[in-house]
């Protein structure tokens, strides 16, 4: 990084009056979303960002809200992490929402970071996207021309790149309730509050009888350990099927180390880290069947 | 008894809120970023985004063309003006800005002055440098190498990075006892580079007044007099023409001792633009560039006999100073007090040799409370001792108690020649050992260990020397380091205290009111604290190496007993008696054998401003001054256990207890002393658990951000849990011996202690700091990795 001091350059702010309006400025050049501006501001101060117009959303109340919808829960992407992590209806369906919310940042941060903003910033070692993609949420964009719905495991396409375009929003997540399932979210940080590590999310929809369960479908998202849309599938097809028991648990943790591809920083080596990919997995795992099954 | 219930009492010892917290708790704290003064401008630093790079040239033409830049200032313009390099605390040189090249990433390069921050920012865009990139010097341990690229050839002759190479104790009759030993462990050990990270990063603002010819300078700094003098040798401005104010600082820890070439920038500045100047750094600028603490690669080892009686301890140390030798310590003591390796045990011998060498980092060295190194000296023994207790199979608390020092023995003079005054070591341990439950905690893990879990339980023991120095043996830059104190005591007896340290948040403005108020019976209200402001303080060197209360805090009681032997010649005036009958209770000199008949200081300091006759050749008021050159140093020492627990998989540990027991002698300000202790318990738990500034091959800080240095957080920090001993300094005129940075020397390898006790079952002996998740996992595969350089 080059040592500069840390304020912004010369940036245009408007304030986003409706949805409507929002996406009319966010169509003109350089224009650039702010949400909690917990990623984007220091961006801006290290100048890796500088767009021209900020467009200001959060007046945009009717993105904020976490509700059931039939058998889908919707959470809208100005819904802050401190909401979610509060919400008794997420905690109660997705569990692994919760674990991955208490462990992002600080209060200040989860008191204004979005739900949206921590989608769309795509960082390759963010919570959300790996719990997102293990529960196979779709997210809804809006621009000019209308709305779409992708499913999250193709919204990111590389590090800080997802599909969201010139002009549009990401406007809410949409998440599947399936019966008989539960999750987990796991992470290791050096720090509380620090980003992490690696972190694990696993999803599992237990069939068979109960003392003797089986993996009817399995979710497994992976953080900060270069797992390709954060999903270690591999691993989720070979449980496809298997026992929900330890053996299965620790093999499918070895499957998702294998195909991910973590880089050594000052957080830690290559190899700690595809080790933690396994030993996550597989932690992941085994509380989320406990959890299923009633067990914990 | 509660905080509050003392408050104001006339025996000021005692636990009484801190007099500054009524402004910083309301934000009225008022920091150098806070000083606003018309038509002030505002400057920027350009960085060296290498580490070690030839500059061809530098071209300025586009950022001055800026229409907000009013300078653009470079080595050049410097050269000119005889301020391209400057000294250093350690009588080297250091660029102000780079003209020749650079030498490590973030060196100051250029320094704009404009409008706003904003602009001054874009301008340092518009500024061209050309650099010719060199091969770094990034790994102390080939600084030496043959083939290492020459750092300094700034200056003439230099043909290597060999900085000084120092030694103390007994090489020969050290050898000798390690040849006869029954045992002998050794083990390297690293003491990564940190950095102290203050809440407030450093800035000044400089306004020189051309028509009184007087610089002002308000500045973050622990030692606004030495500044003083420096930037009239430096600049050879007239002493009397400087002014330096030290306003409300925001945590200093060592980091604010020495002059930032941005303080002379904004200094020149001002004299370029004829308009006050403000810089201020951000937080990559502090944790990149300004002083670090510690990176002491150390090799020590332990004779000992197989029953356990430690005989000798050798070490040796590369100490790695950056590109240029900037730490701040008495001029005869290179390595600092670091000859304190000793510990707080009785030796039959010592010896220890430390190189000090160039790398391409940015410079320093001593900073982060340390001490002047006691708090590498204090790791290396502490860890030493484990990793014996380990070899020996003995408990590491039982190993100390039979180790330490005896109560008897003080003064007790080490194998190093320092003397300590005084102690009741074992009665400290003790005390730890019983406020953590010691026994039980061993059951415990030997519980736990068959089942297979870590858990860990680890013990240091240290005795630090504080409050440099004797001016005999102790300068800084040749100024001896004796601090004055001035008392002056108004008609209705409130009292005006001037002194030459300069708080940073660790409560002068309460301690030293105290002090006075307990030596005159008055309460500690009645009595403002002036500091940091050299045209309205005596001479003294600053705030640092624990030595306030050992110094000023001498100098003030020694003052406030001079104004207290005046008040005694004009009570005995009031009295019509003879000031031989006069006797001191505390809050009166009262004539013997009729206490009824006295008079209380207020009283007695409007009767020597009135009209009272006084005996001849007396003076009237009450006022004094004093200068204190302390005898000795003081040596405070502390207990601590810390319980720990690790879990395998992961390489987490979780914190669950740290128990201190310190000695400070004589405690002024209990609640002050605690909140230091605090402080530096979690200081220890950030540089033993998560802190590190390492380098890349090419000689990028990896330390650059709060996102990559790591502070802990209340979630990584227990309830501490404290107690304490009091053994009074037999030469202080109080027995207060320091407590700055005890806990910030002691917790640390409490820490690590508790973490390798925790690993014992994978046979591990030692692992360099930090110990992350990572490091110990490593660690637990018998693979730890190098913590000072890149992790690939
Ligand atoms: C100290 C700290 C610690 C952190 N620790 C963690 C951690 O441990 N784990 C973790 O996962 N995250 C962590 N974060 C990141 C945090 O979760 C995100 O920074 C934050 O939630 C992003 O949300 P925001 O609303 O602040 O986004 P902003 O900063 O406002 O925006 C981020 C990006 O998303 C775009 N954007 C925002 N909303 C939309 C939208 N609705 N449609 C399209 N584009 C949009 C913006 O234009 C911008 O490019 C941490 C952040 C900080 C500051």
């Amino acid at each position: 990084m080059m040592p500069g001091m840390q304020v912004p350059s010369h940036v245009e702010y408007e304030r986003a009056t409706s949805l409507e309006h929002a996406l009319t400025l966010l169509a003109g050049p350089d224009a650039r979303a702010l949400a909690g501006g917990h990623s984007l501001i220091p961006m801006m101060k290290l100048r890796l960002a500088a767009p021209e117009l900020l467009v200001d959303i959060n007046g945009l109340t009717e993105l904020s809200f976490i509700r059931l919808d039939g058998d889908e829960l919707r959470i809208g992407a100005l819904t802050r992490h401190a909401d979610l992590l509060g919400s008794a209806v997420a905690g109660e369906y997705f569990p692994i929402l919760t674990d991955a919310e208490r462990v992002i940042a600080d209060p200040v941060v989860r008191n204004w970071g979005t739900i949206g903003g921590s989608l769309c910033q795509a960082d390759p070692s963010e919570d959300l996207p790996a719990a997102f993609a293990a529960l196979r949420a779709t997210v809804v964009i809006r621009g000019a021309g209308g709305v779409r719905t992708v499913p999250v495991r193709e919204f990111h396409v590389g590090p800080y790149e997802t599909v969201v375009g010139p002009g549009e929003l990401l406007t809410e997540v949409r998440v599947p309730v399936l019966p008989r399932s539960s999750s987990a979210h796991l992470k290791v940080h050096r720090r509380a509050g620090d980003w992490p590590v690696a972190a694990a999310g696993a999803v599992l929809r237990l069939g068979g009888p109960a003392a003797a369960p089986v993996v009817e479908a399995a979710g497994i998202g992976l953080t900060a350990v270069g797992a390709p849309h954060f999903v270690a599938a591999e691993a989720e097809e070979f449980l496809r099927g298997r026992p929900a028991d330890e053996e299965s648990f620790a093999a499918a943790g070895a499957i998702a180390a294998d195909h991910c591809r973590p880089v050594a920083d000052q957080r830690g080596p290559e190899d700690y880290k595809r080790h933690l990919a396994a030993e996550l997995t597989a932690r992941a795992l085994r509380q989320a069947a406990a959890r299923a099954l009633g067990e914990a | 008894m509660t905080a509050t219930e003392q408050h104001g009492a006339p025996a000021a010892f005692g636990p009484m809120r801190r007099k500054e917290d009524a402004r910083f708790v309301r934000g009225r704290g008022s920091y150098v970023d806070d000083i606003v003064l018309p038509g002030m401008l505002h400057g920027a630093v350009l960085r060296s985004p290498h580490a070690h790079a030839r500059i061809t040239s530098i071209d300025t033409a586009a950022a001055e063309a800026h229409p907000k830049v009013k300078a653009v200032i470079t080595g050049q313009t410097l050269a000119g003006l005889n301020l391209a390099w400057m000294p250093t605390l350690s009588n080297d040189t250091q660029a102000v800005l780079a003209t020749d090249k650079v030498r490590f990433q973030g060196q100051e390069v250029a320094f704009v002055v404009a409008e706003d921050r904003y602009s001054a920012r874009d301008a340092l865009e518009l500024i061209e440098v050309d650099y010719e990139a060199l091969p770094a010097v990034v790994d102390a341990r080939r600084a030496l190498d043959a083939d290492a690229p020459v750092i300094r050839d700034d200056v003439d002759g230099r043909t290597d990075n060999h900085i000084f190479d120092w030694e103390t104790g007994a090489a020969a009759r050290t050898e000798e006892v390690f040849r006869d030993a029954e045992v002998t462990v050794a083990e390297d050990i690293l003491y990564p580079r940190v950095h102290p990270a203050p809440l407030e990063t450093c800035g000044a603002v400089a306004d020189f007044d051309k028509v009184t010819g007087k610089l002002t300078v308000w500045e973050t700094t622990q030692a606004p007099h030495a500044h003083r003098t420096l930037y009239a040798i430096v600049a050879g401005l007239p002493e009397h023409k400087i002014r330096v104010i030290s306003p409300d600082i925001g945590g200093g820890f060592g980091g604010k001792v020495g002059i930032y070439p941005g303080y002379v920038c904004a200094v020149v500045g001002s004299i370029v633009t004829g308009k006050p100047v403000k810089w201020v750094e951000d937080r990559s600028e502090n944790l990149m560039s300004t002083a670090f603490a510690r990176d002491f690669h150390m090799r020590g080892e332990v004779a000992a006999s197989r029953d356990g009686r430690i005989r000798a301890v050798r070490v040796s140390v590369l100490a790695d100073h950056g590109a240029f030798n900037g730490t701040a310590q008495p001029t005869k003591y290179p390595a600092g007090f670091f000859g304190v390796f000793t510990g707080s045990y009785d030796l039959e011998a010592a010896d220890c040799k430390v190189t000090g060498v160039y790398t391409n980092k940015a410079p320093g060295g001593v900073a982060y409370a340390c001490s002047f190194r006691i708090t590498e000296a204090v790791y290396l023994v502490e860890r030493m001792v484990d990793v014996l207790a380990y070899r020996l199979g003995m408990d590491p608390a039982e190993l100390r108690m039979r180790n330490l020092l005896r109560p008897d023995q003080f003064p007790y003079s080490s194998q190093t020649g320092w003397v300590y005054d005084s102690g009741d070591y074992q009665r400290q341990l003790a005390l730890a050992m019983e406020l953590a439950g010691y026994q039980e905690l061993r059951a415990e893990q030997r519980e736990r260990r068959e089942r297979g879990e870590l858990m860990g339980i680890g013990v240091s023991f240290f005795t630090e020397a504080v409050g440099a120095g004797p001016r005999k043996h102790m300068d800084i830059l040749g100024l001896g380091m004796a601090d004055g104190a001035d008392l002056q005591m108004h008609p209705t007896g409130k009292a005006v205290l001037r002194i030459s340290v300069q708080t940073q948040g660790q409560g002068h403005e309460t301690t030293f009111a105290q002090i006075v108020a307990n030596e005159l019976g008055i309460p500690a209200d009645d009595v403002e604290v002036v500091h940091g402001d050299t045209d309205s303080t005596p001479f003294g060197l600053g705030t640092y190496g624990s030595r306030s209360t050992p110094v000023s805090g001498a100098a003030t009681a020694v003052v406030a007993r001079k104004v207290r032997e005046r008040a005694r010649i004009v009570a005995s005036a009031m009295l019509e008696v003879s000031p031989d009958d006069l006797e001191w209770d505390g809050a009166r000199w009262f004539v013997r054998g009729d206490p009824d008949q006295g008079k209380t200081i207020p009283e007695i300091a409007f009767a020597a401003h009135s009209s009272l006759e006084l005996p001849d050749g007396v003076e009237g008021h009450l006022d004094a001054q004093t200068v204190y050159n302390p005898p000795s140093l003081t040596y405070p020492s502390g207990a601590y256990i810390c319980v720990v627990e690790v879990d395998p998989g992961t390489g987490g540990v979780k914190l669950r207890r740290l128990v201190a027991v310190d000695d400070c002698g004589v405690r002024i300000n209990p609640m002050i002393v605690e909140g230091q202790v605090h402080g530096g318990l979690a200081d220890g738990v950030g540089m033993a658990l998560m802190q590190v500034i390492a380098f890349d091959s090419d000689g990028n800080c990896l330390g650059g951000s709060f996102m990559d240095y790591l502070l802990p957080t209340a979630m990584e920090c227990p309830s501490w849990e404290l107690g304490e001993t009091v053994t009074p300094s037999p030469h202080h005129p109080i027995g207060a011996k320091g407590v700055g940075e005890s806990a910030t020397v002691g917790s640390p390898p409490a820490v690590v202690n508790a973490v390798i006790d925790a690993l014992r079952p994978y046979g591990v002996r030692h692992a360099d700091m930090p110990l992350t998740p990572a490091q110990i996992w490593r660690t637990i595969q018998g693979r730890p990795f190098r913590t000072d350089l890149a992790i690939t």
